[in-house]
């Protein structure tokens, strides 16, 4: 696998053990160079967020191999995956404490102190000056999904994997994460792998699509060839 | 009143037996409408407590006869019942079995140990198996409640294991304020047991000491002797669990199985 590839991976899957085995994914082959935004859309069950859970290992893969910058993420310890591969979840599942506090979380995690000024430029970037000492829990959605953003991104990950970042939130909230998404995205080159159910937001942002259907890829290729299809 | 009826000390007991059964059975009738259930459960529920209690005692007295070492086999066979009773609360957690075992038997076993070294409980039959079943049974309580509350927390507060997992936290950190959690809860009854000691209640083992012979003043301190060895029993078997509870509820690969 050449180097070259932010992100590649080769026949993912994953089947549900005995008693009750169930194939959730199979034979997902996809490859992103650095910058890429790739689209995963398909409908309610299709396999999106089972993806992502593979591609950072909150799930086993059953089969198949994930290269994160030409490493085989198996030769990897999965905390070492995830600090590397940044997610935001559908909800923001903030832990409870300071808004800082949950920014400084993950580089807590391996040792890096990140100081309140570092927060505080972090936080004016998704538009939450002063947000640092609020209390995290009584934040609106909106605002919540910034912090998760901001405290995805305080890892410095090499990827950034979204899964559907913006479905719990109202039209307002949605429009402003999306616009601050797709600016981030934009101005630090992120590589990205992005679930989403809009085509629209597909055909805007996304470079690559990869569309599911039943756990198979149904569709895979440049954003303008899979969305004419 | 019972007492002009009956002449034997068994045939007094077992009519003060019905006589609790019964008026534990009026009550429940009283109230049936509020757990129609319970009513039907009682009944076995009593036999089956008397059948249990009276095999203990015919055991202890056997054993007063006996050598000293088999209380030791009495109180390890209730080890093994009070895992398995803790196991059956929490089947979700893998290998419960053996974690409520490990715990119980580190958690009481340690402490009753030390009471027995330092002289505080006498090491004889007649004060061992009664003070060590009450260790071992609120262990085994404690333990039932740190399991359920644990599992409780984990099972509602997935998305935030599973976001601290995300952001590169290892099992036990993103575990933390969970267990945390769990170990306060569980051990608030017996906190406050010894809080409320002699103003809520006097506990049945100051009356048998009393009702013995025991002067009260003893039969006091005593009472406060085990309550507080009921908690550090219980706070030192859920301290371990809390420890070994990690690796049942992820697996190798650091993924959450509970949930």
């Amino acid at each position: 696998m050449p180097a070259i590839f932010q992100l590649a991976c080769k026949n993912l899957g994953r089947v549900l053990p005995p008693p009750e085995p169930r194939t959730l994914l199979a034979e997902v082959n996809f490859e992103l160079e650095r910058g890429e935004v790739l689209a995963v859309v398909g409908p309610s069950g299709s396999g999106k967020s089972t993806m992502l859970r593979l591609l950072n290992r909150l799930d086993e893969p059953s089969s198949g191999t994930v290269w994160l910058n030409g490493t085989d993420t198996h030769t990897l310890v999965p905390r070492e995956v995830r600090r590397r591969m940044g997610m935001v979840m559908q909800r923001a599942y903030l832990f409870p404490g300071t808004v800082g506090e949950n920014i400084a979380f993950g580089p807590k995690q391996h040792g890096r102190t990140i100081s309140p000024d570092e927060i505080e430029a972090q936080l004016a970037y998704v538009g939450l000056t002063g947000y640092a000492s609020r209390d995290a829990l009584t934040l609106s959605g909106g605002e919540a999904q910034r912090v998760a953003i901001t405290r995805a991104l305080a890892n410095d990950p090499e990827v950034l994997l979204l899964d559907e970042p913006t479905s719990a939130l109202d039209e307002a909230a949605r429009l402003g994460v999306e616009a601050l998404l797709e600016s981030l995205i934009r101005e630090r080159h992120l590589t990205c792998v992005w679930v989403t159910h809009s085509i629209e937001q597909a055909r805007t942002m996304a470079d690559k699509v990869l569309a599911l259907k039943s756990g198979r890829v149904n569709a895979y290729g440049p954003a303008a060839e899979v969305l004419r299809a | 009143m019972l007492s002009h009826f009956f002449h034997s000390q068994f045939a007094l007991g077992v009519a003060e037996c019905l006589v609790a059964a019964l008026l534990a059975l009026a009550v429940m009738l009283l109230a049936r409408k509020r757990a129609p259930g319970l009513l039907k459960e009682l009944p076995i529920a009593e036999i089956r407590g008397v059948a249990q209690i009276v095999a203990v005692g015919a055991i202890l007295a056997f054993m007063l006869r006996g050598p000293q070492w088999t209380s030791l086999l009495v109180l390890t066979g209730m080890m093994l019942a009070a895992a398995s009773i803790v196991r059956n609360r929490a089947k979700q957690i893998p290998r419960a079995f053996l974690l409520a075992l490990t715990s119980i038997c580190v958690g009481a076993g340690v402490v009753l140990a030390i009471m027995i070294v330092f002289g505080v409980i006498p090491l004889k039959i007649t004060m061992l198996v009664p003070v060590g079943s009450m260790v071992i049974a609120n262990t085994m309580n404690t333990q039932s409640l740190f399991l359920d509350r644990l599992r409780g927390e984990v099972t509602s507060h997935v998305g935030e294991i599973e976001s601290a997992l995300a952001l590169g936290a290892n099992p036990d950190a993103a575990l933390l304020p969970y267990l945390n959690a769990a170990f306060r809860a569980c051990l608030i009854p017996s906190v406050d047991n010894i809080r409320s000691l002699g103003i809520v209640w006097i506990p049945g083992i100051m009356a048998g000491m009393v009702l013995s012979g025991a002067s009260p003043l003893f039969a006091a301190l005593y009472q406060f002797v085990v309550l507080t060895t009921i908690f550090s029993a219980s706070a030192l078997a859920c301290f371990v669990s809390s420890h070994l509870v990690t690796r049942r509820i992820f697996t190798a690969q650091e993924q959450l199985v509970l949930r």
